[in-house]
This record gives structure tokens, C-alpha cells and sequence, in this order.
């Protein structure tokens, strides 16, 4: 099992939620999340005084897939997410140990 | 059911006034006169909540309900302390020009008969209860100067001796009758002198002397919520129409000119704010648009009865300039009116007594004067004594209040507490809770 970790722009959500659910997903988690990379922040100014605001919005998504599903998904994600400008985010992969649905209690790939 | 019973209250009303009419009595009350000068009482009532939510905006979340709370209580403090003596020393029997004697203590002898010292056309009380609203936004001005770091119990202290030793005092000279300013002929129609100098200036006194806010000049203090401020602004925009227009305590010429001249100032003050965000620091912003609002509403205050609608556009501009400036000055300055008490309230309660003295007409109100435009220079003189006499007896007390106050009640929490956020540990409440 691997997990996904997109950032993503706030606008791209739908996008990748439309593409995702095309691969199969049946399910995901989406948090809002402040940040910078390389897109660097933006300037402020409230009566006067001038803020640089290095941190932008964004959104983090993560899936828990099968092994055999990560290319799919992240091929989903980057169509959903892909403009070409600074600022489109990045995707990690990492190794899950395992997964517990606790209604049933089952584990690994059948519990995702 | 309770719908029916105001209806027939009105009926009532209408009738009963009518039946003064027809029998010729000469009661000296004018029905017209009244009904507006409670109305705009009611409207001045509501700038406070307004003002609550304009300066609630600009904080940081965790001081919203403090900051609201602090103009908010003033409806409750000052309205009982103006009932017990405030109205009496601002309005009372005059000593020595000064101040206003206890006669009237309790409010003593405020019936339901006119004072035709102050207003011949309305009960007595309807005079009071609309001055009372002024007596309670005016402190309630001064708390964006030590917003998101003053002790609540310190505030209230300080206000309640403020309000009595401050605003009484101030409000005898300019209005009362006896009044030294008064007498000098100062013109300051709704109260640019009395309101927004003696706040503004105060507030100055209090920003010097609390200190800046933690991280002030470092860290990002940002207002946490700009809707609140524009509709803030909005709600004294409205109100501000029960200030000025009804500062004429008759429904009629005079009012109807100083509604007109309230609102092109206020509009011309907006554009100004507006254009000079835009050529200045590249973008138009909303809170630059709705601080022009207030700066131009604060300039035309004093102006309002006395200067025609072309002059009002000057009066109104010029206000969000010279408070533009103010507010730029301030961030290289380095003392922290957090919210621009002084740099709204104070440059542009100076900006429109002056402005007064440029600008007033005998053409709009006879019994005005005309000010140096208009054939008569020393006007503008009498108008910077006023400003003069005001802004420096506002400050010392305020300094000497501050002083006095500060080691017995404590103005500033805990540097801890001022992390945590007013709303936590001085009202033990929080403005924004999830779910």
C-alpha cells in the first residue's frame, strides 16, 4: 500500500477529484493548508502599512491506494492539477504499513 | 397582538397631537421637530454598534469580542453616568465658562418641558437623551488606540473618569451655555471639536503611553475580518446622518442642508482615499475606501450646518488627504494606534474645525458666520483656538488620568494574556468556535 500526498492549488480540486474518481478511488481526504515552494507569497497592504505574505493557501489531498494503483493515481492527479505555472504543487509517495477499516475490522488492501 | 398595540399607540399619538393643535394651545413642543430629533438619537445610538464592528475588522481574531465588547459596554457606562451626572456638568448651569454646575444632578429638572437655551422645539429630555449618544460613542472612539492589550477593568475606570473629567468638560465649552468657546463664537456644528479632537487626541495620549501592541513592527498583525469593518463603516455612515442632520435639533432648511453636506463629503472622502491608495501603493483598497468614509464623515462633522455642497467636496477630500498622510506618518513614527483613533479622529476632527473656518457660509445658516473664504479671516483663528484649547486640555488629562489609573487598576495584561488573546482571559469567551 502507498500513500499519496498531493498540495495542489485550491482551484484545482474539482479537477482532481473528477480525476481520481475516474481511476477508481473511492475515497479521500482533503485538508486546507498554508505553504510556499517556489511560488513565493505576495505583497499586502492594509491602510498603509505593507505585509509580505510568504505563506499561500493550498490544498493537501491523500489517498491510500494499492501498490499496483500509483501510476494511475498520480497520472490522475497531475491532470487534474497541471497548468504549467509556479505554483501547481507536488505529489509524495510513501509506503503504508498497513490499513484497518474498523467496522469489520478487516486489514491491508481490502480494508482501502 | 403587540403589533396592533404600536399601531394604536401611533393612532394615539397622532390624535393626541391633533388635539393640542385644534385647541391652539401654545405648547412650544413641535411634534415634527421631536420625532426627528429622537430618530436621529436612535441613529446615533446605533454608530457605536457600528463603530464595534468597524474597528471588531481590524483585530486579530482573538481579540475580536474584546475589541467589540469595548465600544459595545459604553451604550451600558456612559448612558448611566450621563443620567447620574455627566449631562449635568456638560449641559448644566454654567461656572465660569467652564464647566456645568450638579444642579441638574440625576438629571433634576430635565422634564418634558423644552430648554429653549438649547433646543426651543423639543422636550428636554429628548435634547438629553440625543447628547447622551454622543457622551457614549466618544470613548468608545479612543479604544482603537489600545486595542488587543488593555485590562477590561482598567478601561472601564479609565473611561467613567474620561468620560466626567474629558468629554463633560469639553462639551460645556463648546456647547453648553456659558460655555467659553461658545461665547468666543467657535463653530462646531456636530461636534468635530467636542468628539473627534478631544478622542482623537486622547487616544494619542493612551497609544504613547500603553505601548505597542507584542510583535508590533515584526510579526503580521493583519485584520482578520474586512466584511465586518465595510459594514461597520457602512452602519456609521447611516448613523452619522443622526449626527450631523440632527445636530440641528429641528426638522426642516437646516437639517436637510447639513444631511446633504454630510453625505457628499462622506462620498468625496471615499473616492479621495480610493485614488490615493490607487496612485500610492498601486491597488485600490476596500479598507482604504471605508477609512476615507470615516475620515470625510469626521472632517464634515463640525462643518456640516454651516457650508454649502460644493464647499462639503473640499471639506471631504481634504479629510481623507491630511488622514492619509496621518496614517503614513504614523508607520514610521513608531507608536501604535493600532486602529488610527488619532490618525482618523484627530487629524480629521483638526482638519474640519479648520475647514470650518475656510469654508462657512451666513449663505447656508445665518446663524453661522462666514469663514475665510468668505470674507472673514478670523474666523479660521477662533476655530484653531478651539482646536488649540481642546487638544491640549484633552491630552493632559488624559496623560495625568493614565498615570494615575494605570498603577492602581493595571491598563495592560500580561504579556501572556496578550498572546492568549483578549477575548480568552478577559471575557473568557472566544469570537469563533468550530462546529
Amino acid at each position: 500500500m502507498k500513500k499519496i500526498e498531493a498540495f495542489i492549488r485550491p482551484t484545482a480540486l474539482d479537477a482532481v477529484r473528477e480525476a481520481l474518481h475516474e481511476t477508481g478511488i473511492v475515497g479521500m481526504s482533503v485538508s486546507e493548508i498554508r505553504g510556499f515552494g517556489r511560488q513565493r507569497g505576495h505583497r499586502e497592504v492594509y491602510r498603509g502599512a505593507e505585509y509580505r505574505v510568504d505563506f499561500v493557501p493550498k490544498l493537501k489531498v491523500e489517498v491510500v491506494i494499492p501498490d499496483v494503483s500509483v501510476e494511475d493515481v498520480v497520472g490522475a492527479i497531475i491532470r487534474g492539477a497541471k497548468t504549467g505555472q509556479i505554483g501547481d504543487g507536488k505529489i509524495f509517495v510513501s509506503p503504508v504499513e498497513e490499513a484497518i477499516r474498523i467496522r469489520t475490522e478487516e486489514t491491508g488492501d481490502a480494508a482501502l | 397582538m403587540r403589533r396592533c398595540c404600536v399601531l394604536g399607540v401611533l393612532v394615539l399619538t397622532l390624535f393626541l397631537s391633533g388635539a393640542a393643535e385644534a385647541q391652539g394651545a401654545a405648547d412650544p413642543v413641535n411634534p415634527g421637530d421631536t420625532a426627528f430629533v429622537l430618530i436621529s438619537a436612535a441613529l446615533v445610538m446605533f454608530m457605536t454598534p457600528g463603530l464595534a464592528l468597524f474597528y471588531g475588522g481590524m483585530v486579530r481574531s482573538k481579540n475580536v469580542m474584546s475589541t467589540i465588547m469595548q465600544s459595545f459596554i459604553l451604550i451600558g457606562v456612559v448612558s448611566v453616568q450621563w443620567a447620574l451626572w455627566g449631562y449635568s456638568l456638560a449641559f448644566g448651569p454654567d461656572k465660569g465658562g467652564l464647566i456645568g454646575g450638579l444642579e441638574w444632578i440625576g438629571l433634576r429638572g430635565v422634564g418634558l418641558d423644552p430648554n429653549p437655551d438649547y433646543a426651543a422645539t423639543v422636550p428636554h429630555q429628548a435634547f438629553m437623551i440625543y447628547q447622551a449618544m454622543f457622551a457614549v460613542i466618544t470613548p468608545a472612539l479612543i479604544t482603537g488606540a489600545f486595542a488587543e492589550r488593555i485590562r477590561f477593568g482598567g478601561f472601564l475606570l479609565f473611561t467613567v473618569c474620561w468620560a466626567t473629567l474629558v468629554y463633560d468638560v469639553v462639551a460645556h465649552w463648546v456647547w453648553g451655555t456659558g460655555g467659553w468657546l461658545r461665547q468666543m463664537g467657535a463653530l462646531d456644528f456636530a461636534g468635530g471639536t467636542v468628539v473627534h479632537i478631544s478622542s482623537g487626541v486622547s487616544a494619542l495620549a493612551c497609544a504613547a503611553l500603553i505601548g505597542r501592541r507584542r510583535g508590533y513592527g515584526h510579526d503580521q498583525i493583519l485584520p482578520h475580518n474586512l466584511t465586518m469593518t465595510v459594514l461597520g463603516a457602512g452602519i456609521l455612515w447611516f448613523g452619522w446622518f443622526g449626527f450631523n442632520a440632527g445636530s440641528a435639533l429641528s426638522s426642516g432648511r437646516l437639517a436637510t442642508s447639513a444631511f446633504v453636506a454630510t453625505n457628499t463629503a462622506a462620498a468625496a472622502a471615499a473616492l479621495a482615499w480610493m485614488i490615493l491608495d490607487w496612485l500610492h501603493k498601486g491597488k485600490p483598497t476596500v479598507l482604504g475606501a471605508a477609512s476615507g468614509v470615516v475620515a470625510g464623515l469626521v472632517g464634515i462633522t463640525p462643518a456640516a450646518g454651516f457650508v454649502g455642497p460644493m464647499s462639503s467636496i473640499a471639506v471631504g477630500a481634504g479629510a481623507s488627504l491630511v488622514c492619509y498622510l496621518a496614517v503614513e506618518i504614523k508607520a514610521k513614527a513608531g507608536y501604535d494606534d493600532s486602529l488610527d483613533a488619532f490618525g482618523i479622529h484627530g487629524v480629521g476632527g483638526t482638519w474640519g474645525a479648520l475647514a470650518t473656518g475656510l469654508f462657512a457660509s451666513k449663505l447656508v445658516n445665518e446663524a453661522g458666520n462666514n469663514g475665510l473664504f468668505f470674507g472673514n479671516p478670523s474666523q479660521l483663528g477662533v476655530q484653531a483656538l478651539g482646536v488649540l484649547a481642546t487638544a491640549v486640555y484633552s491630552f493632559v488629562v488624559t496623560f495625568i488620568l493614565f498615570k494615575i489609573i494605570n498603577p492602581i487598576a493595571g491598563m495592560r495584561v500580561e504579556p501572556e494574556d496578550e498572546v492568549t488573546g483578549l477575548d480568552l482571559t478577559q471575557h473568557g469567551e472566544r469570537g469563533y468556535n468550530e462546529g
